[in-house]
């Protein structure tokens, strides 16, 4: 899925080899500000590296259209923007945005289902609570039905509760439709119960990566 | 024409009162802005005595290359006056769009109207040219202004809307939709409220100083309608040209956003 060569980014990334597996739940671990969310930036390439290469299915990023590439390969931030107007707005956005065909409200209000958001579709999504907005953002991404989601800490303004049964809903819709899901997280207990690939990235470099 | 009263020295310098009061006002209050309305004074007193001697000789000395060289110098006066009121550093990417859009815009207005409305001849007499250029580039580098400011403001406060729709696989060119929109709409207002109130709030400075200078109303508001026309398309076709090439400044090939030299 994705290989990584010889990767620098300013003194912020050094990575001399990676391969994230196709199909298979990737959890990326470590402090803040080791360089986990640039990593993520840049397999979306919101941001390219300095050196070295990126494949995604053997072909370098440097070689394909960066928003094809984002079509497939959708990011999540940590702190997603939400957009003006209603919750359903905001879910149909994504589709807006990388051009694929609307859904219907019935499949939206199951995406709310998924992500554990008991709101009704016309509520305005502003005034949601932080927590709240960050489900409906990762219900806006799930709905795009991308191949690869990067996830940057999906979970952080819930509570623990919400957040293991969130990420295990996200986790079996995942393995159900053989998505390669790589999610960057604080949570040691949700990185090994849910990955089947562990990263740990310390000040930029990978030290380590293991099979669950 | 002969109607008009000239101004004797002292009625001119009995206008100075204003600025006397003025500055009589913020002393009173204590506003620290008497150095600033002294100098402005100054400024426009010597810069509208040298415009006047400038435009006497050019009126008595028609020529094509004068007309030229005038748009030239007031073309880079208007456009080192936007980057100027920039609170920002612009960028050399930012800045030539800024230059091309005031360019391009404010000729293509200024030449249809001088040669398919007004129709005049020789196409560089300066009587029309001249202050009619002045309008349209005025009014277009305001315009221009504040659409640069909206836009950079915009893009700067909702970073984060632009980069999560680029990582939803939006283009550069819908990601920043609605801070264009607001971009152009901040510049074009300012001008579509000026119409509303032309001849009822206010009656406007050419078709005031035509009829001070004995010509008819019915003249005057023709013109004056007619350059109005002019201003809005002058400044919308500036405006939509800087937008829309604007935005692209803010991405890179790769469409990943750029904010640090903007």
């Amino acid at each position: 899925m994705f290989k990584i060569q010889k990767l620098q980014y300013k003194n912020i990334l050094n990575i001399e080899n990676l391969i994230i597996p196709h199909n298979k739940i990737t959890c990326i671990i470590g402090e803040s500000g080791s360089g986990k969310t640039t990593l993520l930036r840049m397999l979306n390439k919101l941001i390219s590296p300095d050196k070295g290469t990126i494949f995604y299915n053997k072909i370098p990023l440097t070689e394909m259209d960066s928003i094809e590439l984002r079509r497939q390969v959708v990011m999540l931030p940590q702190s997603p923007g939400i957009f003006k107007g209603t919750i359903k707005d905001n879910l149909l956005i994504g589709l807006e945005f990388s051009e694929k065909p609307m859904v219907s409200d019935e499949e939206l209000t199951k995406i709310l289902e998924i992500v554990n958001l008991k709101k009704a579709l016309d509520n305005v999504a502003e005034k949601l609570s932080g927590g709240e907005k960050q489900r409906l953002a990762l219900g806006r991404i799930i709905l795009m039905n991308p191949d690869v989601l990067l996830l940057d800490e999906p979970s952080s303004a819930l509570d623990e509760d919400t957040e293991l049964m969130i990420i295990e809903k996200l986790v079996t819709y995942c393995k159900e439709r053989d998505k390669t899901l790589i999610m960057v997280t604080h949570s040691k207990k949700i990185a090994h119960t849910f990955g089947d690939t562990l990263i740990k990235i310390k000040n930029g470099e990978i030290v380590n990566q293991e099979e669950v | 024409m002969d109607g008009i009263i000239q101004l004797q020295m002292w009625q001119m310098a009995s206008a100075y009162l204003f600025i006397i009061l003025l500055l009589f006002i913020v002393r009173l209050k204590g506003i620290p802005r008497e150095k600033e309305i002294l100098i402005s004074t100054v400024r426009m007193t010597l810069q509208l005595i040298l415009t006047g001697y400038v435009l006497v000789y050019l009126f008595d000395n028609i020529n094509p290359l004068y007309t030229i060289l005038t748009i030239i110098v007031m073309e880079t006066f208007a456009i080192s006056n936007i980057y100027k009121r920039m609170k920002n550093k612009l960028s050399k990417k930012i800045k030539r769009v800024i230059a091309f859009s005031m360019v391009f815009g404010t000729l293509f207005s200024l030449l249809y109207f001088l040669l398919v409305v007004i129709n005049i001849s020789p196409w560089y007499d300066p009587r029309y040219f001249i202050p009619i250029a002045g309008m349209i580039i005025g009014n277009s580098m305001t315009g221009i202004s504040l659409g640069v400011s909206r836009l950079i403001d915009g893009l700067r406060d909702q970073s984060n809307l632009v980069e999560t729709a680029l990582m939803l696989g939006a283009t550069p060119k819908r990601a920043t939709k609605e801070m264009v929109n607001n971009a152009f709409d901040a510049a074009i207002l300012p001008t579509i409220n000026s119409m509303v109130g032309m001849g009822i709030v206010f009656l406007p400075g050419m078709m005031t100083g035509q009829i001070l200078s004995g010509v008819s109303p019915l003249t005057a508001i023709e013109y004056q309608i007619a350059i109005m026309l002019g201003i809005v398309g002058s400044v919308a076709l500036t405006v939509i040209i800087f937008v829309q090439l604007g935005y692209r400044t803010f991405f890179n090939k790769e469409h990943q956003l750029i904010m640090e030299d903007h």
